[in-house]
């Protein structure tokens, strides 16, 4: 059985001023049909970037992408809208402004080109409730709406073609706490009712650990690990994948901010560190970690990119 | 690169316009001012055939430079007095004020259509059409406008069409540039690249996403140019190459008065602030406009 999404040696960076920035750097994963895979990391290790390769927006300058076997690249706009569709960070930039909920969530099926109008009707109508929203909302303008709402919208328009794979880009970091568990909820039931395979970016790992049943570390662009949901969170092994589990905020009062022996110096992606590119914040770091590069060392179901694991 | 967080729930609940302090947009006295005058002046060129009191073009030598109401000896069937033929001026100023929005809305029209369609294709397409686009501005920047147009009525003779062909091809620098500007910073936005991943054309994106969401920016700018094409056929007019005579163009009246405004200075006086004042309005409007949606549409 071919994977949901095949992602083959991907690497992509961009041209900022003199210098380049190195966004995502030969990955490589794939996501079986069903499967939840969370890509968690901080700011600016490539996430969303390698989200709009996937969603064929970036073209990879090396690598390729494939979509239940087929190459995202060669694919024709309308069979990719059928195959793949997105959910976007921010709902209030990812709604058009000036357009009803009603033609926002009908776009994919108007670009189809072969769907009649009264069609297109009943099927808008039907994926607004099944998101939760009245027919009475798809005469609204996104400004009229909450942020919940807003984000129930996006979520009905990457379905209403009913694909196979959706890319949730941080859907809920833009939203209100109380808001979140909804949407992340509405995102697992509809998983489990359309049998959707979802990437699930976040750098929430309460969220992801919630809804992903794999989950894939990124640092600067490379991913360092990678595990089923309950092995990472209970045995992580790179030193940076620990420190991202040592960072979650626990509720006990009066212990402030973890320290997690980072060091308060941000990576910078315009300028990847030599050898391991993690050794410059690592807290177990050894000389030979600024010259070797780390192998990716393979585990059932997984792997780790680090030296100084076994 | 990972998307910037924007603030959560800051886009609707507050009203921007209500936080930006001193009077903006219709809030304004100047936007009604301005708004008034275009309206008045609108409602002179469209309705002129039926509210000129006398023929504009109606010759009578007998009566030639009557004094306008407020000085002595006027006519009272002339109320702004007669031109140095015997034209009613009240008549050929109202009929100017339509030859003069005429070519403003028309000039703004064809340099719209052509601004605005290498900007969208620049800033939507970027890499090399950009380039071009932004070649092609930089040319058009390096030309003087009232030169070349004297130098292309001089050459072909006036007439309307050409007027309007000739401006329109050399004032669609600002529209080119608003509309490349603000169709790279829609570009980018989530629901642009939501719109290609349903599957749209790009005809579809540009025509039904885009346009639409940089409409505000480029009506205000079309106001500008409306003003600024109203001025340069003013000046053209003057310069003896605008619309040809007897149309009464506000820039040809003050030609023609002003070998007589050493006796009758009014006659050069009305011309010249009907024009000052439709500019100021338009400006004034324009400026509003620009503060309403720039408030409101900014990203």
């Amino acid at each position: 059985m071919t994977d949901a999404i095949d992602v083959r040696h991907v690497a992509k960076t961009f041209a900022v001023g003199k210098g380049r920035v190195v966004a995502v750097d030969d990955v490589s994963f794939s996501i079986p049909a069903g499967g939840v895979l969370g890509v968690v990391g901080e700011s600016g290790c490539g996430k969303s970037t390698l989200a709009r390769v996937i969603l064929g927006l970036l073209a990879p300058d090396s690598g390729e992408v494939e979509i239940e076997g087929q190459k995202i690249a060669g694919l024709d706009r309308r069979a990719r809208a059928r195959l793949i569709q997105p959910v976007f960070q921010d709902p209030f930039s990812s709604l058009n402004p000036l357009t009803r909920i009603r033609d926002i969530v009908a776009l994919p099926l108007v670009a189809q080109g072969s769907l009649g109008r009264a069609k297109i009707a009943r099927t808008v109508d039907e994926m607004l409730s099944r998101v939760g929203l009245s027919a009475e909302m798809g005469r609204r303008l996104p400004a009229e709406l909450s942020g919940g709402q807003r984000q129930r919208v996006a979520i009905a328009r990457a379905l209403v073609l009913r694909p196979r794979i959706v890319v949730c880009d941080e859907p809920t970091s833009a939203l209100d706490v109380s808001v979140q568990a909804q949407i992340l909820n509405l995102l697992a039931e509809l998983r489990r009712d359309l049998g959707l395979t979802y990437l699930f970016i976040s750098h929430n790992l309460a969220v992801v650990e919630h809804v992903a049943s794999e989950v894939a570390v990124m640092y600067l662009g490379r991913l360092v690990e990678r595990a089923p949901t309950e092995r990472l969170f209970a045995q992580p092994e790179h030193p940076y994948t620990k420190a991202l589990l040592a960072s979650v905020l626990t509720p006990e009062p009066g212990l402030g901010v973890p320290d997690v022996g980072l060091g308060d110096t941000m990576p910078d992606p315009a300028n990847i560190p030599s050898g391991c590119r993690f050794h410059p914040r690592c807290p177990i770091a050894e000389p030979r970690c600024a010259t070797e590069t780390p192998p990716f060392k393979p585990r059932p179901a997984g792997g780790v990119e680090c030296l100084l694991v076994p | 690169m990972s998307v910037t967080a924007t603030d959560p729930g800051s886009s609707v609940e507050s009203s921007p316009r209500s936080s930006r302090g001193p009077r903006r947009g219709w809030r304004s006295a100047g936007t009604w001012f301005g708004a008034v005058i275009v309206g008045i002046a609108a409602f002179c060129a469209i309705f002129a055939p039926l509210l000129v009191p006398h023929d504009p073009f109606a010759q009578d030598l007998g009566k030639r430079l009557l004094v306008p109401f407020w000085m002595d000896g006027s006519n009272p069937e002339h109320l702004l007095g007669t031109d140095q033929l015997g034209r009613d001026y009240l008549s050929r100023l109202i009929w100017g004020c339509r030859i003069s929005m005429l070519i403003g809305v028309t000039v703004s029209f064809v340099s719209g259509l052509i601004g605005i369609t290498l900007g969208v294709i620049g800033g939507f397409l970027g890499g090399r059409a950009d380039d071009a686009v932004l070649f092609a501005i930089t040319t058009r920047l390096s030309l003087p406008v009232v030169l070349v147009a004297l130098a292309v009525v001089g050459l072909l003779g006036s007439s309307m069409t050409l007027l309007v062909i000739t401006l329109g091809l050399l004032l669609w620098d600002r529209f080119a540039v608003v509309s490349r500007a603000t169709t790279m910073q829609v570009r980018n936005l989530d629901y642009v690249a939501a719109a290609w991943c349903a599957g749209c054309s790009r005809f579809r994106i540009l025509t039904r996403e885009v346009l639409p969401n940089i409409a505000s920016h480029l009506v205000v700018v079309a106001t500008l140019e409306i003003a600024l094409a109203i001025l340069l056929e003013a000046a053209l007019s003057f310069l003896g190459l605008g619309v040809p005579p007897p149309l009464p163009s506000w820039g040809l009246m003050i030609a023609e008065a002003k070998d007589y405004m050493f006796f009758s200075p009014w006659i050069i006086m009305i011309p010249g602030v009907a024009l000052f004042v439709l500019v100021l309005g338009i400006n004034l409007l324009g400026d509003g406009l620009r503060d309403q949606f720039g408030a409101r549409t900014a990203p």
